[in-house]
């Protein structure tokens, strides 16, 4: 499992493994949102956690439906399938390596996007934080729009379509649990922790649900 | 050990390509099977390995000492018509990852990734991307996968598509080689494989005809 989890860690970072694709989106996305909204600093300070948050869940989307395209299209998911180990494990391991390659750097960036966005250190430090609770939640959910779209050629928007109503959740709790350590009346805990529960809710659902569908996707 | 199967069906959307295959393997034994294209060789291989569901029937292993139960997937090598390597890896990290990802079955061991592709012939070229070797020498590297981990029933389709006549000897005698140690092969081939002692399975479309050679 380890092998696995280093080989598409390798993989990401190789040429043409698309890790940086997400990042670029994300920066691209909420780099231009101050020239659009225009130079109000109160303003865009106000709608930044909720601007960095977007981002980053349609940054998250965009690399998903490679995510074992990529193994179906040389063959590997075959030999992944046929092999002792729970295919589920496997499942959480690609999901990590995902996560790790594509989802962790768009964390990493949030704090100077942040900056993009006139927020203050306690706003910057509270995105960072909620994305790096939610954002396995997004990995997780659409690991199993991955794998029901598997064997579609351009199933690319089609998975984002479908997991995107699911992902809604983790937005409205994140970007809210952002808020909350913002701004002094809301408490900031239990929205995180509603967060924090999604995802370790998906954790357990989204790599059984994404090895239904790899076990059922045939050829 | 032996590798059962009883009245195997298989379809493939809604036509039925082939319909109560039988047939029984034990060790050193192999099934070459035959046919046009399209007469289900490949998706037959693909039922044994457990990646399409049999309409009917079963397959079932029982390995030595007993093992029984274990589902027929996880005891198979299977090499398809994709190499199932990554192009961006270079060789030996592709064999690498497969030698420590697939694991030995009991009674057996790998051999090591050097070892392997030298088995192969192209020891001198495993630190090349995969992506930059010939179709042959793809294959031929695909083929060393099937040695880093060992495996008792080998799944072979084409194996030998995109080879040189020196190196479709070369696999001939590797698969002898694995037969000779008790293990079992099916493939779907249209080389003779200089095989001894290998049954025949001659797929017809539809209707499966007959099998050739004594069946234990």
């Amino acid at each position: 499992m380890t092998a696995l989890l280093l080989r598409d860690l390798k993989l990401s970072i190789r040429a043409g493994g698309g890790a940086l694709i997400g990042i670029l989106f994300f920066m691209t996305v909420v780099a231009v949102i101050p020239f659009g909204v225009g130079p109000d600093l109160n303003l865009l300070s106000r709608i930044g956690p909720a601007i960095v948050w977007i981002g980053a869940l349609l940054a998250a989307l965009l690399g998903l439906d490679r995510m074992f395209q990529a193994d179906r299209d040389d063959g590997s998911l075959d030999l992944l399938l046929m092999q002792e180990h729970p295919l589920v494990l496997t499942v959480l391991v690609k999901c990590l390596a995902h996560w790790l390659a594509n989802v962790l750097p768009l964390v990493l960036a949030s704090p100077l996007l942040g900056l993009f966005m006139n927020m203050s250190e306690v706003a910057i430090g509270a995105v960072m934080l909620t994305l790096l609770v939610g954002s396995p939640a997004l990995t997780f959910i659409g690991a199993v729009g991955a794998a029901v779209s598997v064997t579609l050629p351009r199933g690319g928007l089609l998975v984002s379509i479908l997991v995107l109503p699911l992902c809604i959740p983790v937005l409205i709790f994140g970007v809210s649990a952002t808020y909350a350590a913002v701004e002094d009346p809301a408490p900031f805990l239990p929205p995180f922790l509603i967060l924090t529960a999604i995802t370790m809710f998906f954790a357990v659902l989204g790599p059984a649900g994404a090895a239904l569908a790899l076990r059922n996707a045939g050829d | 050990m032996r590798l059962i199967a009883e009245n195997l069906s298989a379809h493939r959307g809604e036509d039925l390509i082939f319909s109560n295959i039988s047939f029984n393997l034990t060790a050193g034994e192999a099934l070459l099977l035959t046919g046009r294209n399209g007469s289900g060789k490949s998706t037959l291989l693909k039922v044994v390995a457990g990646l399409i569901r049999p309409a009917s029937g079963a397959i079932s292993w029982q390995g030595g000492r007993g093992e029984t139960g274990v589902p027929v997937r996880e005891v198979c090598h299977y090499l398809g018509h994709r190499n199932a390597m990554k192009p961006e890896l270079s060789v030996a990290e592709n064999l690498a990852f497969w030698r420590a990802f697939l694991g030995d079955r009991p009674g057996g061991a790998g051999l090591s990734v050097g070892e392997a592709a030298a088995a192969v012939e192209l020891e001198a070229i495993l630190h090349l991307p995969f992506g930059y070797l010939s179709a042959g020498q793809q294959r031929r590297m695909a083929f060393a996968k099937l040695l880093v981990a060992h495996r008792p029933v080998w799944l072979l389709d084409e194996p030998t598509a995109a080879l040189d006549s020196a190196a479709e000897g070369l696999f001939a005698s590797l698969i002898r080689d694995h037969l000779g140690r008790g293990g079992l092969v099916l493939a779907a081939t249209h080389q003779p494989l200089d095989l001894v002692a290998a049954h025949r399975l001659q797929m017809q479309g539809f209707q499966y005809a007959q099998m050739e050679g004594e069946i234990a």
